[in-house]
């Protein structure tokens, strides 16, 4: 499936998957720098030579290759996008350095408290570890909460006026948050505990970013599907990339 | 050192993480005041610095902190004088984005696993951790193959975040050599890797940073004895 370029890339191409979220936000810093890229859907059940070859230390998505070189890991990759194509479109990481500090402190903070929270209320296998997860979640939304206050300083999106990397790096997670909702009934981001998130999460949904690439809420329950049939011990975060 | 560069560094002496952050300015020839931090005691001011972890390190600029080592070694890098010293990234993006790549491995692969060895729950979970240590060592000879391109670091011809976020380990890696008998970066095995561990510890930076291994070894012996009896307690 082949995008059409916008601005001159090179050859990109994205190995991903369409409901992850580590993907999830990679296509949507490319798409903030306006560049077309070939997208190659992954089977992570049965992995390709092509994944195997371009990440063979982890064996996981996303993987952009530029020009043949592949990069992994999507904080890293979102940064790369970020320096090659500085003149590019918007920034996507604050230029103050302690302002980025602050970015990627909250980014490795939502994958590894929120995320693996998350995950956790999807694969609970009694109630109540998935109390605990509900619990967990809660809790970091609640600093994630506090931290939108300090980082946006009074404006729409963490970034300010307009989205950045961690309104990037929490925004792809959002479409399992809505899924979590209709599998489970449980509420992520509620308006009487997160207000200010909650309205952040209406106003990132209206982004061209966000109409643009983040699929619909029915794919990833489809998926969660699919996974909660075939788990056998292999973990989500194994499966989602 | 700039005048009024006020770098504070609460730390605790035996966190490879917090050697971490004391590599980067002692690489780029920057001073900081170090503040010891009781992990088992607290301060004010590590709990209002780094309220959602309270953890160490954190470093204090111009009374704002920074957290998380890596995030700390960054913005050193970033906001330090380009006069102090090379960079601790490469100006290529694509070897910046590799030396992420590997920073972020040997936290998740070396770290959790050499943690797990030594603090697993029984012994399978112990063993378990050794055997994902030694696997991620190996994979690390690879990558400083690739990293290095024949020069004597992961950063290449100088030290850069790789070599920084593994040389933090290197106490704590010799300390485990000395009280298991087992080789982690075996001369055979993992030759490049070895001849790097040798040179990493003679830079002064390192010298300087590093945690002396014999003070380590009792560190550890210290806390492995606490953990037992705190289990034993628990089994009465």
């Amino acid at each position: 499936m082949e995008n059409k370029t916008m601005a001159r890339a090179g050859s990109l191409k994205l190995l991903g998957l369409t409901v992850s979220p580590f993907v999830v936000r990679v296509r949507m810093a490319l798409q903030l720098k306006g560049l077309g890229y070939e997208y190659i859907e992954q089977d992570l059940f049965i992995k390709g030579d092509l994944l195997l070859m371009s990440n063979p230390v982890h064996k996981k998505v996303p993987v952009l290759i530029h020009d043949g070189k592949p990069i992994c890991e999507s904080l890293a990759i979102m940064q790369y996008i970020d320096e090659v194509w500085a003149a590019t479109g918007p920034s996507i990481l604050p230029a103050d350095p302690y302002e980025r500090a602050d970015a990627r402190f909250w980014a490795a903070y939502a994958d590894s408290k929120l995320l693996p929270a998350w995950v956790g209320i999807m694969w609970a296998a009694t109630e109540e570890e998935r109390v605990e997860k509900v619990e967990d979640t809660l809790k970091a939304i609640g600093h994630l909460e506090e931290a939108f206050g300090k980082c946006s300083n009074g404006k729409p999106f963490f970034a300010g006026d307009s989205v950045g990397y961690l309104d990037l790096v929490l925004g792809s997670q959002l479409l399992w948050f809505e899924a979590l909702q209709k599998m489970f009934g449980v509420v992520v981001i509620e308006e009487g505990k997160a207000p200010l998130l909650a309205a952040w999460v209406k106003r990132f949904g209206e982004t061209d970013t966000a109409k643009e690439v983040v699929p619909d809420v029915d794919t990833a329950v489809e998926y969660l599907k699919k996974l909660q049939s075939h788990r056998a011990g292999a973990t989500v975060a194994q499966l989602l990339s | 050192m700039a005048a009024g560069d006020d770098l504070k560094l609460i730390g605790a002496w035996p966190s490879p993480f917090v050697t971490r952050v004391k590599l980067a300015p002692s690489f780029k020839g920057l001073s900081f005041e170090n503040v010891e931090e009781d992990i088992s005691n607290k301060s004010e001011l590590l709990l209002s610095s780094n309220p959602v972890h309270k953890k160490v390190p954190v470093l204090l600029h111009h009374g704002k902190p920074i957290c998380e080592s890596v995030v700390i070694v960054q913005y050193i890098d970033a906001w330090a004088d380009p006069g102090t010293g090379p960079s601790l990234l490469s100006s290529d993006p694509h070897e910046r984005a590799v030396a992420r790549f590997w920073a972020a491995y040997i936290d998740d692969k070396l770290v959790a696993s050499w943690m797990q060895s030594f603090r697993g729950k029984t012994e399978e979970e112990k063993s378990e951790g050794t055997k994902q240590m030694f696997a991620a060592v190996e994979t690390l000879e690879g990558a400083l193959r690739e990293c290095s391109k024949g020069e004597g670091y992961f950063g290449g011809e100088s030290v850069g975040l790789v070599d920084v976020s593994l040389g933090s380990l290197l106490s704590w890696l010799k300390a485990t050599e000395m009280m298991s008998g087992a080789k982690i970066f075996d001369p055979v095995k993992t030759p490049l890797l070895a001849a790097w561990v040798e040179r990493f510890g003679e830079l002064d930076g390192a010298k300087t940073a590093l945690p002396d291994v014999d003070r380590v070894v009792e560190f550890a012996k210290m806390r492995q004895a606490q953990a037992a009896a705190a289990a034993a307690a628990s089994e009465n």
